[in-house]
């Protein structure tokens, strides 16, 4: 029993530690990638997992709160990609340009936007 | 000795995510679009929503958490309606 | 009859919520849970839930236990593609938007489709147009629509068709 909660408290430390490093991550990703929609990549994914990762930790180290924690959980989970995706359209909408290095744009999406107004 | 310990692991936790707000603030001040801005506020929200968690962990108190709550929630419900606006040309 | 079912349904999730949130089994927490759920049930359950008890046909629970999993797998793998490609010094990418089409009909499915695009490597859901959806790919394999197909949006389809 003594093991089982010694494994839980390690294992909680780990997911602190490895969800911390992806928050790191993703808004360094932010910095260094060309144009938004690459940033807009690194940050939700990034960020997401991180976020889950951390407070599944915290979960773990305080048992008595998961349920608090998984409301937050299901709440980045579902939140996240929302808000990414509204932020990608509405870049795409005021037109702003891909990158240099971009391989390809499918044009006709900007016919559909010109017969929906 | 444990109590240290998890309060060192806490804070170095803590250290390493208030560097991504940071290193997100400096894509929110060079940002070239206003795009660019607001997908650097994004993901400044979500981890300092993580870090509003981290320290109720820290000061033990349960109630932290509801702030944590409360506070993804505004800033989810802040991005929607800027991108809105950047969609509708009002900025 | 149909109504009084969908608005049990909306109900109890608020409950299972109020619970989560209240974290504690006082009587007196139940009871006002109980009235407050039932209360916002009454105003918002047309814009909740549109099919109401079949949510929870054993044969969707199924389904939606196989997915997790599998879903879980996915966000860790493109968090390691993500990570690699930041670290990596001249930065692997080769991005441009590109579109496919998907087979499902309702709203939920097509949500639950892009928040699974958005989250698994290197693929981000920019529109939904209809059925046909517009993904920015960080490293381009293919332009053409069918082989898009192929490759993004059937890897969840199998799921998502029982699921929605």
């Amino acid at each position: 029993m003594i093991i089982l909660n010694v494994i839980r408290v390690y294992a909680g430390y780990f997911f602190l530690i490895i969800g911390s490093l992806f928050l790191f991550l993703g808004p360094l990703g932010i910095l260094r990638f060309p144009d938004v929609y690459n940033r807009l990549q690194a940050g939700t994914k990034s960020t997401t997992l991180g976020a889950i990762s951390a407070l599944f930790g915290i979960g773990l180290l305080e048992p008595g709160w998961l349920g608090k924690i998984v409301i937050l959980i299901l709440f980045i989970l579902l939140t996240n990609p929302v808000s990414s995706h509204a932020i990608g359209r509405s870049a795409y909408r005021s037109k702003v340009p891909l990158c240099g290095k971009s391989v390809v744009d499918k044009c006709e999406e900007e016919h559909i936007y010109k017969e929906a107004k | 000795m444990n109590e240290i310990f998890r309060t060192t692991i806490i804070q170095i936790s803590i250290w390493v995510a208030v560097a991504g707000v940071i290193l997100a603030l400096i894509r929110g001040l060079i940002g070239p679009t206003p795009a660019d801005r607001v997908v650097a506020i994004d993901s400044m929200t979500t981890v300092a929503t993580v870090i509003i968690a981290l320290f109720a962990h820290l000061f033990k108190r349960f109630i932290y958490l509801d702030v944590a709550l409360v506070f993804g929630l505004l800033a989810f419900i802040t991005v929607l309606i800027i991108a809105r606006c950047l969609e509708r040309r009002m900025i | 009859m149909n109504k009084i079912v969908k608005i049990l349904f909306t109900a109890v999730i608020y409950f299972v919520v109020w619970i989560l949130l209240t974290a504690s089994l006082k009587i007196e927490e139940i009871f006002v849970g109980i009235i407050v759920s039932l209360g916002i049930a009454l105003f918002t359950f047309e814009n909740f839930t549109s099919k109401g008890l079949r949510y929870f046909s054993p044969k969707r629970l199924l389904y939606i236990i196989r997915y997790i999993p599998f879903f879980l797998w996915e966000v860790i793998k493109a968090n390691f593609d993500v990570a690699y490609r930041v670290i990596h010094p001249k930065m692997p990418i080769k991005p441009g938007i590109v579109e496919v089409k998907t087979s499902l009909k309702t709203d939920t499915g097509k949500f639950l489709l892009a928040n699974s695009i958005t989250l698994t490597p290197g693929t981000l859901t920019i529109d939904v147009v209809g059925d046909r959806l517009f993904i920015h790919w960080i490293y381009v394999k293919t332009k053409d629509i069918e082989k898009a197909t192929k490759m993004i949006p059937a890897h969840f389809e199998w799921a998502l068709k029982e699921i929605e």
